[in-house]
């Protein structure tokens, strides 16, 4: 089917994932008020089967997507390879989230319907933020993305520490989304357009290069999504509003609130600013290694596992950023093979942690772990395995990831980033490993927790989570491969668009493809 | 003119700015975001008389987008205030910030 988006049908069908991930939201929302005999009664189990399988059924739509061929790649909702790549993604951590939070949140008396439905609609936040080509799509998605989650963030009203969270959270996260909308006004003001193909046409067409309004919106943007990626200089609010949201809550929120954000950096940047690459590189360039080091050397001496694992989230945005930095088709495929790995590997982490942290997360401290390696051989042999993966070791996923990752930074000619990237990954083997010394090499201590209960679909979902994060370890073929055409999508797309004429300059050509409007000039 | 304008948004939004490091009340905090978004609006406005009508009309979203914001906002600080009975964020110490 030949998408031009001339009706509105059409952007119906090009949005089939998100329209139906929303209808079911609101359908779940229905079906939880209905079965409940009063407000305060815990919502049904059936709720959570519900939520799975609207995921499952927006899984499936977006698998149709790939039936769909989009006339003009500089349509407003893209019908690209990366974005069908990521909303998989985001509907495998919506997945996960689901399996891992049931217990949970039946144990803190927070089994309400509304979480789901707020984590249904953060997902369809994701994929918009992700997948569409217009700086005001991107925006709406940033905050259908972001709200959802501020309220999850400070979902537990009975722990202060939730609230503190959901505050700092928020503050910081209104903060970052006014950079974002004022850097989309510059730029908007600037380019004459806030489609992210003709942006960067008219950045190598028309020689903006060197227009301040540009420039400047670009550094805000590149502001606002260093706040969501909690890169270095902008992640004070990370660990806090880890430490504070309900733990599951945090394993959503470090993977795949993370993940969109990032895929939405990468889209709006390769496919935007490829003109400007030589300003907005160098900046990546030094908000990595600041990532990188700061995340890690703070995370050698962190005590508390939850706080620990969110330095290792920020250490992990480093090593993406390193990715970013390369900006080239092996670049982004490494990038979103790590993307993968990522959320992988840190679900599966932050879940085993919900399962020892127990009921009222009273077990955070790396002293529970003691032994853990040996009264649950389950659960240690996978947390080991997720350790592992997260420091890089041979034969896990994190490992060829990096590989990549370093693979394309030495390409580039970027062998100082490769360099500390290698550094600081042996830098994190250290607080990764002392974990798993504790769950095998230490005695458990007088009063230890009861044995921890795992229900079946949480170990449904760590034993799946682990058995991938080894076989693409060991076998990254198929999903590399799959990586490499949503990336090459990404970063080909803006060469259809017969770059180098523009219709001021009379190119005829130019304004037939990209169904370009002649510009006024600004003044 | 549209000089005059966008250097008037950008005066309001170093303002913003400004209010959201040096302040340490929540709400005048997120008063100070609320007038980065104006500020945004505000150049969105100017800019739409020289490029063309759609920034108006992201004047509309972004004015929707912010009262959503301020929905969930207020719950979170009324929230926080019930388990502290203050809104200054020096008091929010539970948690290293």
């Amino acid at each position: 089917m030949n998408i031009d988006f001339s009706s509105q049908i059409q952007y119906i069908v090009a949005l089939l994932p998100e329209v139906l991930l929303t209808v079911w939201a609101m359908l779940i929302l229905l079906v939880d008020v209905f079965q409940k005999e009063d407000r305060s009664e815990p919502s049904s189990p059936a709720i959570a089967w519900l939520t799975l399988l609207g995921l499952l059924l927006a899984g499936a739509a977006n698998l149709w997507l790939l039936t769909l061929r989009e006339a003009t790649p500089t349509g407003v909702i893209a019908l690209d390879g990366f974005r069908v790549f990521t909303n998989f993604l985001f509907l495998l951590a919506g997945v996960l989230f689901v399996l891992i939070s049931t217990r949970y949140l039946e144990e803190e008396r927070l089994r309400l319907g509304e979480l789901y439905v707020l984590m249904l609609l953060s997902t369809v936040g994701m994929m918009l933020f992700a997948g569409t080509r217009d700086l005001m799509l991107i925006f709406l998605g940033l905050e259908l993305l972001s709200v959802p989650i501020y309220v999850l963030t400070g979902a537990n009203r009975r722990s202060r520490l939730s609230a503190e969270g959901a505050i700092k959270y928020f503050l910081l996260g209104a903060f970052s989304s006014a950079f974002f909308l004022f850097g989309i006004a510059l730029v908007y003001g600037g380019a004459r357009t806030t489609n992210l193909t003709l942006v960067a046409q008219a950045i190598g067409v028309d020689g903006l290069r060197a227009n301040p309004l540009v420039t400047i919106g670009m550094a805000l943007l590149a502001v606002g999504f260093g706040f969501k990626v909690a890169a270095v200089p902008f992640h004070m609010w990370t660990p806090d509003a880890y430490e504070g949201a309900p733990a599951p809550v945090t394993a959503f929120m470090a993977a795949s609130v993370k993940a969109a954000a990032f895929a939405a950096f990468l889209r709006v940047f390769l496919t935007a600013f490829p003109g400007l690459y030589d300003t907005w590189g160098r900046m990546v360039f030094w908000l990595a290694i600041l990532t990188m080091v700061v995340a890690n050397l703070t995370a050698l001496v962190e005590p508390n596992v939850k706080r620990m694992l969110a330095y290792s989230s920020i250490a992990h945005a480093g090593y993406l950023l390193v990715a970013l930095a390369s900006a080239s088709v092996i670049g982004a495929a490494s990038f979103l093979f790590y993307l993968v790995i990522y959320t992988l590997m840190t679900i599966g982490a932050f879940a085993v942690m919900v399962a020892v942290a127990g009921r009222g997360e009273e077990w955070l401290d790396i002293e529970s772990y003691s032994g853990l390696g040996w009264r649950q051989p389950l659960l240690g042999v996978v947390m080991t395995i997720f350790l592992l993966s997260l420091a890089g070791f041979p034969f896990t996923g994190g490992f060829i990831g990096k590989v990549f990752i370093l693979r394309a930074a030495v390409e580039k000619g970027m062998n100082w980033l490769a360099v500390i990237l290698v550094l600081t990954s042996l830098v994190s083997y250290w607080y990764y490993l002392r974990v798993a010394w504790y769950m095998w090499f230490r005695e458990a201590p007088a009063g230890a927790p009861q044995p921890v209960r795992t229900p079946r679909a949480m170990t449904a979902a760590l034993v799946a989570a682990a058995i991938l994060v080894v076989a693409l370890g060991v076998a990254p073929g198929g999903l590399l491969r799959a990586a490499q055409d949503g990336a090459s999508a990404l970063l080909q797309a803006p060469a259809a668009c017969t770059y180098g004429r523009s219709p001021a300059r009379g190119g005829g050509a130019g304004a037939d493809v990209c169904h370009l409007t002649p510009r006024r000039p600004l003044g | 003119m549209l000089t005059l304008s966008l250097v008037l948004a950008a005066i309001l939004f170093a303002i913003g700015v400004l209010g959201v490091v040096i302040r340490r009340n929540a709400i005048i905090l997120f008063m100070c975001v609320e007038l980065m978004l104006n500020a945004a609006n505000l150049a969105f406005i100017a800019l739409s008389r020289a490029v063309g009508i759609e920034g108006q009309v992201f004047v509309f979203f972004v004015i929707s987008v912010a009262a959503a914001e301020a929905a969930v906002g207020l719950a979170i600080i009324i929230s926080i205030f019930r388990h502290i009975e203050t809104v200054d964020i020096k008091n929010f110490n539970l948690l290293r910030w």
